[in-house]
């Protein structure tokens, strides 16, 4: 799914920032047949962009992003996703081994100013937004006002924002987003490792394991829902176990437990011989790592694995979690009898394709139906 | 390892880091078992124990980050806020206090138990029921209790021969009880359960407690009767309620004679058979009835412990076999263990659940701390008598020996379980001291519970450390 793309330049006239497909609304916006999209800019004078002929179709109640200027097109949400996210900076105070989303030091506080413009051109229905980037938090009280706005125009939307959660290790931060009073927030904070020098070494910031178990608390002193995150890879799997027995002795509050498979997008490739291993090797720590869990009452879920690269008693909780726009199956697939709840590969997987992926053919006979998991995060 | 070079390799920190508080001790030949303030446990050897503590441990030690993770050394204060969260998790159940309120509604009974902790009388003497007044008073005490939960169990003698008066204060206790959790628990042998019993604990959710000690030979022979029937009347009554309410709403209590002793897979397969899915191993304590015929009864603590490793064993197989069935003392032992979680359960508890967990109403209006302490003045003792239904409820908990036995039992002021490893696990019975030894802070080299305790928490540490398969066991039995 392409979501972005390159329109010829205009000269004169200021650049669309956005615009909502909105048919049958006098001059908004109208899309024709021969992808090209009719607006009016900031100054009502009539303008015209053909959209390149790859990029996804819009449809109505979409958000594009028009610039003129630079001649780019950008989907900023998608009406009918279930995946919209909105992205808040590149920047980032860590700098993790596998990051898909590589920090950049930029100055992009125009992002924000987007999506505060953005925000009331959202459909009201959506379920579920994601908040993302780079670090959030360190946008500081702009971040704030988003998360303000976001109950103030999309009140029945559950936000899930992306954090490393070290910011929370100053209670004020965990004060003040409290005090906005969410009626739906969750924040997904990750956590590598039981000890500081493996965490901050996957990181790659000296002090983050500290800071991030002080967030972990500040934020539970102040009922702000997080879940915590991990991805399994070379550098985290070795303490894999104890790290669940960590999690469900020192922070049994967390609503969630996401155990994650690898994206090789951005570092992740970069660094793919530190970080890869075959997940068809690691059910047994992964069953162990659950069961420890699972019997302290903390609620485990699998991102990112396919059905059948995991141990089948492990299947119940095993999410469909692959962003749509990035969500790929195999040829096997085809003729998989649990395709549809199983959430496929990412496309990045083309990369480094699993051993063992396989149609099953016959549900094992302990099996009972479940239902398909809904994506909750992306 | 092969990194892109703009990344930094790894940095262990020098090791050990400050030092937090634990405790240790052997745990068998070889090994030790270091216990931190919060309750988190490690097992490791004596050397390395050593050098954690003289400081020349490394971070090449194969448990350097066992040590680190598990709160015995810290990088920072961080870690001490995560030990004290632990300890606060573990006092929550406190403010709660009084959970569990039994009435004795009746000595009258038709057994004749060997052990029975109640000196009861034949089936008709009426002078020893509770009356309803008495009920009312002992109901306004029990409301009094802040807890949000509120179990009321019914004891006697054999509770059933007193069912109206049980009624009259269900009726009455789910008025009062209307803004809590109010559970009712009714201890008998069934023998006298009938329809119209049935009936009425079925509308109004009733559980029943009933003494099953083992297979027929075995009960039997705690538990005679005229006619020397009570194992089958007892089953087939099981059975009865069991079709009637819902198999949820029987549970079954043993009791251990020295006859026990040689029969823990029988008597395990016994409960399986009769489809329980829990077992509860309990000690004998020696009252009453049980006092006077000590040399009959009566057994080594040791042969006690190798009686429960055994049945836990024959536990542990059925689980692997497929079965259902879960031992209840080591349920909650692992869970204080594996968890920092609170337990309700009051005779492994410090402060000691005496009072501050559980009060028993006596059928004539006496209060005590437990259900022991009852035993206790039926031998001519009240030293566990903290007042009477008509006292105020002030002076009953504020102003009698309650606080002062609590404080002066309670596992940080004990001389032995102060420094005892296991302390956290454990707890503290002030009761059965005072009755064995003399005095309620107790003597614990020469205590059956601290022997007890110490070599079962053992057991279950190294079978948690050692044996993949029960810890599988044990630990879905949690939580």
């Amino acid at each position: 799914m392409i979501l972005q793309g390159a329109i010829p330049r205009q000269e004169g006239g200021a650049y669309i920032r956005l615009v909502s497909l909105d048919w049958g609304n006098g001059h908004t916006v109208k899309l024709n047949s021969s992808r090209i999209l009719e607006f009016l800019d900031e100054e009502g004078a009539i303008r015209y962009v053909e959209l390149p002929g790859n990029l996804h179709m819009p449809k109505e109640g979409d958000v594009l992003r028009i610039d003129l200027s630079c001649g780019t097109v950008r989907f900023l949400y998608r009406r009918d996703s279930p995946h919209n996210a909105l992205f808040i900076t590149e920047r980032c105070n860590s700098r993790c081994l596998m990051c898909s989303q590589p920090p950049r030091v930029v100055d992009d506080g125009y992002l924000i100013d987007d999506i505060l413009e953005m925000l009331p051109l959202i459909s009201r229905d959506t379920v579920e937004i994601g908040i993302t980037g780079g670090e959030p938090t360190l946008l500081g009280p702009r971040l704030l006002q988003v998360i303000q706005n976001l109950k103030l125009h999309l009140p029945r939307t559950a936000v899930h924002m992306l954090t490393n959660g070290r910011s929370f290790s100053s209670e004020v931060w965990a004060k003040d987003i409290a005090a906005i009073h969410h009626p739906d927030l969750m924040l997904g904070i990750p956590l590598y490792s039981d000890v500081a020098w493996r965490h901050d070494f996957i990181v790659q910031a000296s002090g983050a394991f500290d800071e991030t178990l002080r967030g972990f608390f500040n934020l539970a002193r102040h009922n702000v829902p997080f879940e915590i995150r991990v991805v399994i890879h070379m550098q985290s799997l070795p303490r894999l176990r104890e790290l669940a027995l960590f999690i469900s002795r020192n922070l049994p509050f967390a609503k969630q437990v996401a155990l994650m498979g690898l994206e090789l997008m951005g570092f992740a490739r970069t660094n793919i011989d530190s970080l890869w291993v075959e997940p068809q090797e690691y059910g047994e720590i992964l069953r162990d790592a659950i069961g420890e869990l699972t019997s302290r009452g903390v609620n485990p879920l699998i991102f990112n694995h396919p059905l059948c690269l995991l141990p089948h008693e492990l299947w119940p909780f095993a999410v469909k979690s692959i962003s749509d726009w990035k969500n790929v199956y195999a040829e096997e697939c085809d003729a998989c009898v649990v395709r549809n709840d199983c959430g496929g590969l990412f496309a990045s997987s083309a990369l480094r394709r699993p051993a063992g992926l396989r149609a099953i053919e016959t549900l094992p006979p302990s099996h009972r139906q479940f239902p398909a998991f809904a994506p909750t995060n992306p | 390892m092969k990194l892109n070079r703009s990344f930094s390799p790894p940095e262990r920190n020098p090791f050990p880091g400050t030092l937090l508080p634990f405790r240790f001790l052997p745990l068998d030949n070889h090994r030790y078992v270091a216990v931190n303030a919060g309750g988190e446990h490690i097992v490791s050897d004596r050397s390395s124990i050593q050098a954690l503590i003289d400081g020349s441990m490394t971070s090449e030690h194969p448990q350097a980050d066992d040590f680190e993770a598990r709160n015995f050394v810290a990088r920072s204060n961080t870690a001490i806020g995560m030990l004290a969260s632990q300890i606060r998790t573990r006092m929550s159940g406190l403010p709660d206090f009084t959970g569990l309120h039994m009435f004795v509604v009746t000595l009258r009974c038709d057994h004749s138990c060997q052990y029975c902790q109640v000196s009861r009388v034949s089936e008709d003497r009426a002078a020893f029921d509770m009356t309803p007044e008495i009920a009312d008073a002992a109901l306004a005490h029990v409301f009094k209790s802040p807890s949000p939960k509120i179990k009321i169990e019914f004891q006697g003698g054999e509770t059933l021969l007193n069912f109206e008066l049980i009624k009259y204060i269900i009726e009455k206790a789910t008025v009062l009880g209307a803004d809590r959790d109010v559970q009712f628990v009714i201890a008998t042998n069934l023998g006298f359960v009938d329809d119209e019993i049935i009936d009425y604990c079925r509308a109004k959710a009733v559980y029943f407690s009933v003494s099953l000690d083992g297979p027929a030979f075995l009960h039997d022979a705690n538990r005679p009767r005229p006619g020397n029937d009570s194992h089958a009347r007892t089953k087939n009554a099981i059975l009865r309620v069991r079709n009637a309410l819902g198999a949820e709403r029987v549970s079954a209590l043993m009791t251990t004679t020295q006859l026990s002793l040689s029969h823990p897979e029988a008597i395990v397969d016994e409960y399986v058979a009769l489809g329980f899915d829990s077992i509860f191993i309990r000690h004998l304590s020696d009252y009453g009835f049980a006092a006077r015929s000590r040399g009959r009864i009566g057994y080594q603590a040791t042969a006690f412990v190798e009686f429960f490793k055994k049945a836990l064993a024959r536990v542990i197989e059925w689980n692997l076999r497929g079965t259902h069935l879960i031992e209840s003392y080591t349920q909650l032992l692992v869970r204080r263990i594996l968890t920092a979680y609170p337990t309700g359960y009051v005779d492994l508890q410090s402060p000691s659940g005496m009072g501050i967990g559980a009060l028993l109403y006596n059928y004539n209006g006496k209060i005590y701390t437990a259900d022991e302490g009852r035993m206790l003045a039926e031998m001519g003792d009240d030293t566990f008598c903290i007042g009477h239904v008509r006292d105020d409820y002030k002076s009953l908990i504020a102003g009698s020996n309650l606080v002062p036995m609590l404080r002066e039992s309670m596992v940080e002021a004990v001389p032995g379980c102060c420094d005892c490893a296991f302390n956290l696990y454990c707890g503290t019975d002030p009761l059965y001291h005072y009755r064995s030894q003399g005095s309620w802070v107790g003597h614990r080299p020469t205590s059956e519970f601290c022997f007890r305790n110490m070599e079962i928490l053992k057991h279950l540490i190294v079978l948690l450390e050692d044996d993949e398969e029960a810890r599988r066991v044990l630990m879905s039995w949690m939580p």
